[in-house]
C-alpha cells in the first residue's frame, strides 16, 4: 500500500487506490503527455498567433471604435470589443503563456519569462503564487492559499470565523474587482503577518503592483480618454460646431457657480468649446472600466468554477505526505472541475473549463486540452475516478452556493458525483464490454504506452519520476 | 529564455515617436500591432525576407534576404545567427556570410550546406521558400581581412569552408584589391563544388588572381606538403584557412614548423568540441532544477550530457556564440572544450554547450 493508504479519508478517491495502480496512473499520464509534446509544431503556432493576433484587432477596433464614445451604440461596440480582448488577453493568451506552455517555440515573443500581461499583479509575483504555490499544493488545505484565496470558506472543513459571515458581501467586491484581489493575494498578507517574507520583499510587491496600476490608469482613464476627446475636439471643428454635444459644460457650470458670475464669459466660452470633448473623455473612460469590469467578472466566474464547485476535492497536509508521482495526478485531477461549453466558450475562458487537463499538465498548450480530454476520461472510467465536470449555471450555482452556506457555521461536504463511487465498488473486468477489452490489450505498463522521459520547462514540478 | 536578434538600426524619430506613445500600448509595446501589418516593422530585433535561393552546388543553396531595416553591415569573413522557424519552433544556427558588404543590392547571403542529420541546414537548402520571414541576429566573429590589406594573400579552403572566403574575394574584387592572390579550394566532386562559376569568373577576370581547384574524389586531399609546388611564395603571403578540423589541424601543425605562424588566420568550422576527451577528468553535474545529477565525460559538453539523459535544457547555436545556454553555476569547475582552460565557476553563469565538468558541479538549470 502506499505510505498516504493510512492517512488517506475513507472517502477520498485515492483510498481504494494502490501503490501499483498509482504507479500505472502514472505512467498513463505521462503518456498523455509525451505524446501530445512529440506532436507539437506549426499547427499549434498557428493557434496561439491566430488567437494573439485577433486579441490584438479586437484591441485596435475597440479603441478606434471608442473615439466615438459619445454616441451609445459605438460606445456599446467598443467597450464590447475591448472587454473581448481584455478576456483573451488575460484568460487564453496572457495565463497559458505565463506558464511555458509555448515556450517550446523558442520564441523570444511569445515566452513564460519575458511575457506580460494588462492586469494588476506582475507577472513575477503570479508566476510565484500561482505556478508554483497553487499548481504544486492544490487543494491543499492551509498550503493552497488560492482554496478561497485565503478571504473565504469554501470548504466546509475549513475552520468556521465570524468574518466568513460577510463573505456573500466580499464575494461580489472581489468580482467585480478581481484583478485587484489577486494582486494583493499574490502579495501574501499572511506570510508578511508571521513574518516568512521580509519588508523588502513586500516593498518590492508593492513597487511592482503600483507599477501596473500606474500604467492601467494612465492607459485607460488618461490616455485612451484623451485621445477620444481630441478626435471629438478635431471632428468638431471640422464639423464647424455642428456635431451634437451637451449644452453646458461641467467646468463651465463649475466656473459660474465659483465666481457667481464674474466667470460668465469665460464659461460660456467653455460651454460650447468643452462640452462634447468632456462628455467624450469621460464616456471613453467609463468604457474602459466598463471593460476592465467585464473581464473581472468572467475571470472570477471561471476560475472558481474550475475550483469550488461541490465536486472537487481538498486534501489535508496528511494524506498528502510523502505523495507519490502518481497521487500527485490523481490530486490534480479530483481538485479541478470542469466546464462543458462550445469551443468558443473554451477559447474565451482560456481553456479553463479543462480545468482538470490543466491541473494534470499546466505546461501543455491549452489548444490540446480538448484533444486529451478523452483520454483522461477514459482513465478515470478505468480507475474508478471521478471526471468533474458540468455546466456553467450548475458549476456557478453551486460555487455560490457553496459560499453563502459556508459563510454560517458548520456544513457537510456535498456528495461528490461522478463514477467513483466507494472503495468497496470494484472495477469491472476487462472481459466485460468490447471497449473494456480493447483498453486491456495495452497496459499500461507497456513500452507502446508511449515513450518515458522528463517532461521540461515547467515551471509546476510535480514530484520526481521514479526511473 | 529564447534566443533574440540583434537591435536594429531603427532611425532616432522613428524610435522616438514609438517610446513617446508606448504608454497607450502596454504592458504590450506599439511594435506588437505594427507586427500585425508587417512582421519587419518590428524595432525588438532585426529580421529579414528571404527574396531568393539559388542553389550552390548539389549539396547547398545561397539564402538571400532583405532585411527589414538598413543592414548594417559586416566584414567579409564574419557570420550571422539566423532564427528560422521549422514546424512551429525557432532554431536559431551562425552561417559565414556569403555576400559582399558593399553590394549595391542590398541582400545579405548566407550559404548552409545540407548536414544530412542536421535540422536547419536541410530545410534552408530544401524547403524554405521566398517570402518567409527570419530572424537576424547580431554579426560576430574575427576571421576578417586586416586592414590595411596585406600586399600578397593566400586562401585556403575545403568543403563549405569556402563561404567566409567568397565573402572576402568578392570585396576584394569590389574594391579592386584582387592584386596578388592565391586561391586553393578543394571539394570532393565537381558536382558538390560551391561557388565554382564565381570563383572562376574572379579568375578569369583578374590577372592577379591564380585559382587552384582540386577535386578529392579523384586527385585526393591536398597536403601541406603540396603547398611548396601550388604556391611556392606560401610563407611571404598573409593566409587565411578555413575548412574541416582536420585540415587546419594540418596547416596551423605546418605554419608552426616551416613558417610564420603570426601571418595565418583562420576560420574554424566546428569548434573542437570532444577532441580532448584525454585531457580533462569530466565530474558528475548536478542539475538542480530538474534535480537530475549526470555523469559527464571530460570531452562532453554539460549540454549533451544533459541531454542524453533526457533533460530539456536551454540550448541555441551549440558552438558558444549565442549565450541562450547560459545557466548560473551553484559551485564547482569547469573546462572550456575550446581552450582547455579550467576555472573555478562557483556563482557565475556558464555556457553549457563548450563547457565541461571537471569534477563536481551544480548548475541552476
Amino acid at each position: 500500500m502506499t505510505p498516504t493508504a493510512s492517512t488517506v479519508d475513507a472517502n477520498s478517491p485515492l483510498a481504494h487506490l494502490t501503490e501499483t495502480d498509482l504507479g500505472k496512473l502514472e505512467r498513463e499520464f505521462d503518456a498523455i503527455h509525451d505524446e501530445v509534446y512529440a506532436d507539437l509544431g506549426e499547427r499549434d503556432r498557428r493557434y496561439i498567433k491566430a488567437v494573439i493576433s485577433a486579441q490584438r484587432q479586437l484591441a485596435v477596433a475597440g479603441r478606434v471604435l471608442l473615439l466615438g464614445s459619445s454616441r451609445r451604440t459605438t460606445w456599446v461596440l467598443g467597450t464590447a470589443c475591448l472587454g473581448m480582448a481584455k478576456i483573451l488577453e488575460n484568460m487564453e493568451i496572457g495565463h497559458n503563456v505565463m506558464h511555458g506552455q509555448w515556450d517550446w517555440m523558442n520564441d523570444a515573443d511569445i515566452h513564460s519569462s519575458t511575457w506580460d500581461w494588462d492586469t494588476a499583479s506582475t507577472a513575477e509575483a503570479w508566476k510565484h503564487s500561482h505556478n508554483y504555490i497553487h499548481h504544486t499544493f492544490t487543494n491543499i488545505r492551509g498550503k493552497d492559499k488560492d482554496l478561497g484565496y485565503e478571504i473565504m470558506r469554501i470548504d466546509p472543513k475549513q475552520k468556521w470565523h465570524p468574518v466568513y459571515l460577510a463573505q456573500p458581501f466580499y464575494n461580489v467586491l472581489l468580482m467585480a474587482l478581481f484583478e485587484w484581489g489577486v494582486a494583493v493575494h499574490d502579495m501574501d498578507i499572511e506570510a508578511v503577518r508571521t513574518g516568512e517574507k521580509s519588508w523588502s520583499e513586500v516593498r518590492r510587491d508593492l513597487r511592482g503592483i503600483s507599477g501596473k496600476a500606474r500604467a492601467q490608469i494612465v492607459k485607460d482613464y488618461l490616455g485612451w480618454p484623451l485621445i477620444s476627446a481630441g478626435a471629438f475636439g478635431l471632428a468638431q471643428l471640422a464639423a464647424g460646431g455642428r456635431l451634437p454635444q451637451p449644452r453646458t459644460s461641467r467646468i463651465g457650470n463649475r466656473l459660474r457657480k465659483a465666481g457667481g458670475g464674474r466667470w460668465t464669459r469665460i464659461a460660456d466660452v467653455a460651454d460650447r468649446t468643452l462640452a462634447g470633448i468632456e462628455r467624450t473623455y469621460l464616456a471613453t473612460a467609463a468604457a474602459d472600466a466598463t471593460a476592465n469590469l467585464i473581464r473581472n467578472v468572467w475571470a472570477h466566474a471561471i476560475i472558481f468554477c474550475g475550483h469550488f464547485p461541490d465536486q472537487a476535492y481538498t486534501f489535508s497536509e496528511a494524506e498528502t505526505k510523502n505523495e507519490s508521482r502518481g497521487g500527485w495526478y490523481v490530486r490534480q485531477l479530483v481538485g479541478a472541475a470542469n466546464i462543458e461549453g462550445s469551443p468558443l466558450f473554451h477559447v474565451v475562458s482560456g481553456n479553463l473549463g479543462y480545468q482538470v487537463e490543466h491541473h494534470l499538465f499546466p505546461d501543455m498548450p491549452s489548444t490540446r486540452y480538448s484533444e486529451i480530454a478523452p483520454k483522461v476520461k477514459d482513465i478515470c472510467e478505468r480507475y474508478q475516478l471521478p471526471y468533474n465536470t458540468g455546466p456553467f449555471g450548475q458549476q456557478w450555482w453551486m460555487v455560490h452556493r457553496t459560499i453563502a452556506r459556508l459563510a454560517f457555521p458548520g456544513g457537510h461536504p456535498r456528495p461528490k458525483p461522478g463514477p467513483y463511487r466507494s472503495n468497496d465498488e470494484r472495477r469491472p473486468d476487462a472481459s466485460g464490454s468490447e471497449a473494456a477489452r480493447f483498453r486491456a490489450r495495452v497496459p499500461a505498463e507497456s513500452p507502446i504506452a508511449g515513450p518515458e522521459h522528463e517532461s521540461g520547462g515547467v515551471e509546476v514540478a510535480p514530484p520526481p519520476r521514479n526511473q | 529564455m529564447a534566443e533574440r536578434g540583434a537591435t536594429p538600426p531603427v532611425p532616432a524619430p522613428w524610435r522616438a515617436a514609438l517610446r513617446a506613445v508606448r504608454h497607450l500600448f502596454t504592458p504590450l509595446l506599439p511594435d506588437d500591432y505594427l507586427e500585425l501589418i508587417n512582421p519587419l516593422w518590428t524595432t525588438r530585433e532585426l529580421r529579414g525576407r528571404v527574396e531568393r535561393i539559388e542553389p550552390e552546388g548539389s549539396d547547398a543553396a545561397t539564402v538571400m534576404i532583405r532585411p527589414g531595416f538598413a543592414w548594417q553591415g559586416h566584414a567579409p569573413g564574419q557570420y550571422v545567427r539566423l532564427g528560422v522557424l521549422i514546424d512551429g519552433r525557432y532554431h536559431w544556427r551562425a552561417y559565414s556570410l556569403t555576400s559582399d558588404p558593399d553590394d549595391e543590392d542590398g541582400l545579405v547571403s548566407v550559404t548552409p550546406k545540407k548536414v544530412d542529420k542536421g535540422v536547419v541546414s536541410p530545410y534552408l537548402v530544401q524547403r524554405i521558400r521566398p517570402g518567409e520571414v527570419v530572424r537576424l541576429g547580431e554579426v560576430e566573429g574575427v576571421f576578417t581581412l586586416p586592414d590595411p590589406l596585406p600586399a600578397s594573400m593566400l586562401f585556403i579552403s575545403a568543403g563549405s569552408g569556402v563561404t567566409p572566403i567568397i565573402s572576402m574575394l568578392r570585396s576584394l574584387h569590389h574594391r579592386r584589391a584582387l592584386d596578388d592572390v592565391v586561391v586553393i579550394h578543394s571539394a570532393r566532386t565537381e558536382r558538390q563544388l560551391m561557388f565554382g562559376a564565381a570563383l572562376r569568373e574572379l579568375d578569369r577576370r583578374h590577372d592577379g588572381m591564380r585559382l587552384e581547384l582540386r577535386l578529392t574524389e579523384h586527385q585526393g586531399r591536398i597536403t601541406p606538403d603540396d603547398l611548396d609546388r601550388l604556391c611556392p611564395d606560401w610563407r611571404e603571403r598573409e593566409a587565411f584557412c578555413s575548412g574541416p578540423g582536420e585540415m587546419l589541424d594540418g596547416l596551423v601543425e605546418h605554419w608552426t614548423e616551416h613558417g610564420d605562424p603570426t601571418r595565418m588566420h583562420l576560420e574554424r568550422f566546428q569548434p573542437i568540441i570532444g577532441g580532448g576527451v584525454g585531457e580533462g577528468t569530466g565530474g558528475s553535474v548536478r542539475f538542480l532544477r530538474s534535480k537530475v545529477t549526470v555523469d559527464c565525460d571530460g570531452g562532453t559538453p554539460i549540454l549533451v550530457a544533459g541531454e542524453k539523459e533526457g533533460l530539456t535544457l536551454p540550448f541555441g547555436c551549440r558552438i558558444g556564440i549565442c549565450h541562450t545556454c547560459a545557466g548560473t553555476a551553484r559551485s564547482g569547475t569547469i573546462r572550456d572544450l575550446r581552450t582547455g582552460d579550467v576555472a573555478d565557476v562557483t556563482g557565475k553563469v556558464i555556457r553549457t554547450c563548450v563547457n565541461t565538468a571537471e569534477g563536481d558541479l551544480e548548475i541552476e538549470l
